[in-house]
């Protein structure tokens, strides 16, 4: 490695959202050629302080130097003149346009005319320079996520990014889509660019970095640190500020009768295109069947035919013998199926309603909230009060709206509202999702607790962790099928599975249902 | 009845609703609907009637009408862009502001008399085609021809140029266009502006062109909503929205003409001898947008494509999402 | 995720200071009531700025003593109370169909048809003369109520099932409406080549308190109708429905967000075009009372644009029924005072202004704006 030069410095970056401090003199700095791994649990602060790098977000207080000159991005594009690009977590790609428009956007060339032969061309060439195989006029719609990923990567690259900073990029690849990246990523450096790696998952951060830097609660956690001089627990500790716990303690616990049967399902997604193609699991009481893959396999709406919220084309569900999909949500409700949403905003809470009228979304129709035509308000607001103490709802009153709740309190509400209803079989899609550990560890335990009183519980998650130390079972699902159920925890094999390996070894196959 | 008048007079009334509904077309691609189109089309037609009465030059009253509509699109821009307001309520006020300061404002024109006109005039060349020739080219005003050549050049702007691909992606994905240094707010502006600008130049060609004269509100009679309507049925393409425009125009014209013979194909021409079933004529435009737009609704229900993503989403730096 | 932007320092910076906006936490409880005053007050000022360039010499003395004409007399205030009737229950179907964001700006449309229905039962004739007031009224007023919420279910239906914009589906039905009203007006119940019906017997008619003048001589030249009470009632049955009954919420539910309410097993296709009907019925109901209390006939002119204005009354009451039956009153007195004037759009364009005054200012209840001098860097 060269003599180190900073190529980014950043000190005592400080920003602050209405009610966060998300930055608090942060202090970075990152050397020409490497990989810097910044670590930290969500809401850490580390996507704050790269999008101020990006020009995305002005700093209240601090200064950046790139390659030692002072710098003040006003916009994302000044920040790409300087040569710091950013691949964001959610994808910034226009889905109706193809991959060289996309790429072409918001440049001043070409002037008027857009010319894309020419510039298809251009943009082969440089895919090849990095090894990044992506078809120039595909529209990104037709794009999987992978090669979305490396429209991305192609799109900084192409306005001659020096530094790139990449957030949480592996958290929609496969195991093996995950190498790949990682060699795309170590052929850059090898050209002498740089690279941030966001992240909180600290086998991949092991696995690839130079240095890392600890953020904690909008603080960096002592100076950066070299990759090979430390460990994963040491890293752990740094994050959580205190010794962490890598299993969650469950009982042994044989499953009852069977409760959710998913028999032979197919259905469309929303492209009117087929998502799932045949999908069978049987889930008993007392168990947690873990739903494994990467997302955009069919999870979703596997999700949403059982919950009656999509049709499916072939197949059915049952819910103790009793049939739910293709019927009303209602009749799926009314059989006790709970159903924590991925998308807590937009299709488990109602923004501006209260926290009583979120809490009662699914018990309204049912005595005592229920009397005749109307509502029973105030038996309603004693529910809410009772359940905002049980689950420990931080907010200022029952009144107040879902919107103004932090993401973890969101959560307390749908759980609240959908374990208090004593589901027989819950549906919990990525139920931990961009919450802190202290709330990741509630959902958790909430979840075990309910596998106790009986509950047949399908989580689909996208953390490998989080389904090893909950889950009973773990099904893989690829391209809207069922790969594989692995039942002894075998990381290998589930890796092996997301990526599309179908399983064959002996010990593995269906459980008999009995 | 003659096809040839019907058909040269229904290209002339339907090139009014291809200039609204490129305006609304391009708005909406850039994620502004703007429900205002029959306000900014009266206020334009007003204002472009009485500068030419005032002035006795119809091309001042052409910019006046265009410059009046689109200063009332950029009330609706700030309240929908910065203020991030319900765009379909602010449309709605738009109408009402609009129609209001139109009728205020143009009180006592109705009797104002004679004025000077757009010129009509006959291409040479292309008039001589057969049939074809006497429909589009003969004796049609000058903003006939403007309308032919408005679609395709909308058309190719939206598809193929720099500022048409920017301007997709706003209505798309605004935050990825932001990321890439796209000034959102300013492209969102821009073609809220030409849209209202587009609409006011539709109220002028009605009043100085197509049917010239002040009406109060019937100047209109709510041609700015079929074009609202024409737009979700051209599924936001200016040459869709053309032939939408067209045929419509045409059949606005068929219906006025209906009423003449004594006699439709081999039968009594009902509407002839009982002059009161006119009034179900009348209805046709209107019962005819909503069959359009169930049709329009229908196709892209299925296709869940041509909708612009973001249309009518305000746009914040910082949110995540579209 | 939380969100700071600034609308001028960024691209200015040479600005001493800079505007910041921020989401608002809790909104102070006399904020709301402050901001429609001031949107109301806001819109007159521009209105008689415009009343002024369109060569009115003094808008604000015209202002007050229309003012004082309409709330100085009982005549007067009962001439307001009389155009607040059809606007009560214009703007309690716009407040039931925002609430589930159903944009019905077709009210005016099924008010006239609700108007054609109830004379229907006059005209046709359903009734004869002879029945007794007690019989005919009730059958007109279920005949405006099911002609207004037949014109509520096109459109309902088609956004239901089909995803067709209601905004303009009820807007065409408008115009649909006049010309269906227009056909019978001018040829089937015209008398003697007017474009009016004969006028409705007396047992049609709702009771004024000008009928019993010669009993209590004050009523004399009073126009106050029993229609009146309709809005009220009305009003208090729809607040039951939206704030304490269980299809009330489900109505708010798939307002605020209809992913939720299908997630919480509601039936939103049957919400939708249940309330759409409801909606047209109520605007209908308004038009019954126009007929059977105020003109006693058939005739085009019945509406000054209720339709629309109830989309304003019910902004600003922020669809709250009860503040719907306050509103409407004052802009019953400000169609009269449009009259009075004598310019046909300044109304409309005030009630514009209104609206805008009304979106705009949400953005104030939504977030703080902070005004701040930039530090020296």
């Amino acid at each position: 490695m060269p003599e180190a030069v900073s190529a980014v410095e950043m000190r005592g970056i400080v920003k602050r959202f209405p009610g966060v401090l998300a930055n608090d003199r942060v202090d970075f700095d990152l050397r020409q050629g490497e990989i810097h791994a910044l670590l930290g649990e969500n809401g850490a602060g580390k996507s704050t302080l790269m999008n101020v790098l990006a020009g995305l977000y002005r700093p209240e207080d601090g200064a950046i130097w790139v390659h030692g000159a002072p710098v003040n991005f006003r916009s994302p594009r000044d920040a790409i003149v300087h040569g710091i690009g950013m691949v964001h977590q959610h994808f910034m790609l226009v889905p109706s346009l193809t991959v060289t428009e996309n790429i072409l956007l918001g440049l001043h060339e070409p002037r008027f005319l857009m010319q894309l032969p020419a510039y298809h061309k251009r943009i082969a060439a440089l895919e090849e320079r990095f090894g990044l195989g992506v078809a120039p006029e595909a529209k990104i719609w037709q794009l999987s996520v992978g090669e979305q990923q490396r429209v991305e990567v192609l799109k900084m690259l192409y306005r001659g990014a020096e530094v790139l900073v990449m957030d949480e990029p592996t958290a929609v690849l496969a195991p093996q889509e995950v190498d790949e990246l990682f060699a795309t990523l170590r052929s850059m450096t090898a050209e002498g660019k740089s690279i941030v790696l966001i992240s909180h998952k600290l086998n991949e951060v092991m696995a690839i970095s130079d240095r890392i830097t600890v953020l904690r609660k909008g603080r960096t956690a002592g100076p950066p640190l070299d990759t090979g001089s430390t460990s994963r627990e040491a890293l752990a500790e740094l994050m959580v500020g205190r010794k962490v716990l890598f299993e969650i303690s469950k009982d042994i616990q044989a499953p009852g009768d069977l409760v959710m049967s998913i028999e032979n399902v197919s259905a469309e997604n929303d492209q009117g295109l087929p998502a799932l193609g045949g999908v069978s699991l049987q889930i008993r009481s007392g168990e947690i069947l873990g739903l494994a893959g990467v997302a955009g396999n069919g999870q979703s709406e596997l999700a949403e035919v059982i919950t009656g919220l999509r049709p499916c084309t072939a197949g059915q569900v049952t819910i103790n013998g009793k049939q739910v999909s293709n019927l009303p949500a209602r009749v799926a409700i009314d059989a006790n199926v709970a159903h924590i949403p991925m998308d807590r905003t937009g299709v488990g809470s109602s923004p501006n309603l209260s926290i009583t009228d979120n809490l009662i979304m699914k018990a309204y129709r049912q005595r005592p909230i229920s009397k005749g035509w109307s509502i029973d308000g105030r038996f309603a607001r004693r529910h809410a009060t009772k359940l905002k103490d049980e689950y420990e709802i931080i907010a200022p009153s029952i009144d107040t709206q879902s919107r103004l709740l932090s993401g973890g309190n969101l959560q307390r509400v749908i759980l609240a509202r959908e374990m208090s209803g004593k589901p027989q079989a819950i549906v919990a899609v990525q139920p931990t999702r961009g919450l802190d550990v202290g709330a990741i560890e509630g959902v958790q335990r909430l979840l075990l607790e309910q596998r106790r009183a009986g509950a047949a519980v399908l989580l689909i998650s996208e953390e490998l962790e989080e389904l090893l130390s909950l889950a009973d079972r773990i099904a893989v699902i690829y391209e809207g099928e069922i790969l594989g159920i692995v039942e002894d925890q075998d990381q290998e094999a589930v890796g092996l599975m997301m990526a599309g390996h179908r399983e064959i070894p002996a010990k593995e196959g269906e459980r008999k249902s009995g | 009845m003659n096809w040839t008048i019907i058909l040269h007079a229904g290209i002339a009334s339907g090139t009014v609703l291809l200039f609204a509904t490129v305006g609304e077309v391009l708005a909406e691609r850039a994620g502004i609907l703007n429900l205002g189109l029959e306000g900014m089309m009266l206020i334009g037609a007003m204002s472009a009637y009485s500068m030419a009465i005032n002035y006795g030059n119809p091309w001042l009253g052409l910019v006046a009408g265009m410059a009046a509509a689109g200063l009332l699109s950029l009330v609706h821009g700030f309240v929908s862009i910065h203020l991030r307001a319900d765009q379909v309520v602010s449309g709605l006020s738009l109408t009402f502001l609009g129609t209001g300061l139109s009728l205020v404002f143009g009180e006592g024109l109705s009797k104002a008399g004679a004025v000077a006109l757009l010129p009509k005039f006959t291409l040479p060349v292309l008039s001589s085609i057969p049939f074809l020739g006497d429909i589009f080219f003969t004796n049609q005003s000058v903003m006939v021809y403007v309308g032919f050549l408005l679609a395709p050049a909308a058309w190719y702007y939206i598809n193929r140029t720099r500022p048409g691909m920017h301007m997709r992606a706003v209505g798309e994905y605004p935050a990825a266009a932001d990321s890439m240094g796209i000034n959102v707010y300013g492209v969102r502006y821009l073609y809220t502006c030409i849209g209202g600008m587009l609409a006011g130049l539709a109220g002028a060609t009605i009043s100085l062109a197509v049917s010239p004269g002040w009406f109060s509100h019937m100047t209109t009679s709510g041609q700015g909503w079929i074009a609202v309507g024409l737009t979700i049925f051209a599924q936001w393409d200016p040459l869709r929205a053309a032939a939408g425009s067209y045929a419509f125009g045409a059949l606005r014209r068929l219906i006025l003409d209906l009423q003449g013979p004594t006699k439709l194909l081999l039968w009594d021409n009902p509407f002839y001898y009982n002059p009161y079933w006119g009034f179900f004529l009348k209805m046709i435009p209107y019962a005819f947008t909503i069959a359009v737009l169930v049709i329009g609704s229908r196709e892209a229900m299925r296709k869940r494509l041509g909708t612009p993503a973001a249309l009518g989403v305000p746009y914040t730096r910082g949110q995540r999402g579209v | 995720m939380a969100t700071t932007e600034r609308i001028d320092a960024r691209r200015r910076p040479a600005l001493p200071f800079k505007i910041q906006v921020e989401p608002r936490m809790e909104v102070p409880r006399w904020l709301p009531i402050t901001v429609s005053v001031a949107a109301v007050l806001i819109a007159l000022v521009l209105g008689a700025f415009a009343l002024r360039l369109a060569g009115e010499p003094h808008p604000f003395k015209a202002f007050a003593a229309i003012a004082k004409e309409l709330f100085g007399s009982w005549g007067g205030i009962t001439d307001v109370l009389v155009q607040a009737t059809p606007l009560i229950l214009v703007g309690l179907a716009c407040s039931v169909a925002f609430s589930m964001k159903l944009w019905n700006i077709g009210a005016e449309g099924q008010f006239f048809i609700g108007a054609f229905a109830a004379s229907a039962i006059v005209l046709t004739p359903v009734l004869s003369a002879e029945t007794p007031g007690w019989i005919f009224i009730p059958v007109m007023m279920i005949a405006g109520v099911v002609g207004g919420a037949l014109w509520g279910f096109v459109p309902g239906y088609l956004k239901a099932k089909f995803n067709v914009n209601e905004v303009i589906t009820t807007l065409m039905m408008n115009y649909i409406a006049i010309e269906w009203n227009n056909y019978f007006i001018f040829g089937v119940w015209s008398e003697g080549g007017f474009q009016m019906s004969p006028r409705f017997p007396r047992t049609a008619w709702l009771p004024r308190l000008a009928d019993y003048a010669r009993e209590i001589p004050e009523f004399s030249g009073l126009t106050l109708h029993l229609g009146l009470l309709f809005g009220p009632m009305a009003a208090v049955i729809v607040w039951w429905i939206l704030y304490r009954s269980k299809w009330g919420y489900e109505i708010r539910l798939a307002g605020d967000n209809p992913r939720a309410a299908r997630y919480a097993g509601t039936n939103i296709t049957r919400n939708m075009i249940l309330v759409m009907m409801l909606s047209g019925a109520l605007a209908g109901l308004a038009g019954m009372a126009q007929i059977g209390g105020v003109v006693r006939r058939m005739q085009g002119s019945i509406s000054s644009g209720y339709g629309f204005t109830g989309i304003i009354i019910a902004w600003l009451a922020k669809l709250n029924p009860l503040i719907v039956v306050v509103v409407s009153i004052l802009f019953g007195a400000l169609i009269l005072a449009g009259r009075e004037i004598g310019r046909s759009g300044i109304s409309m364009l005030i009630q514009g202004i209104i609206l805008f005054a009304l979106i705009a200012s949400e953005f104030l209840l939504r977030n703080r704006v902070r005004i701040t001098r930039v530090r020296e860097a």
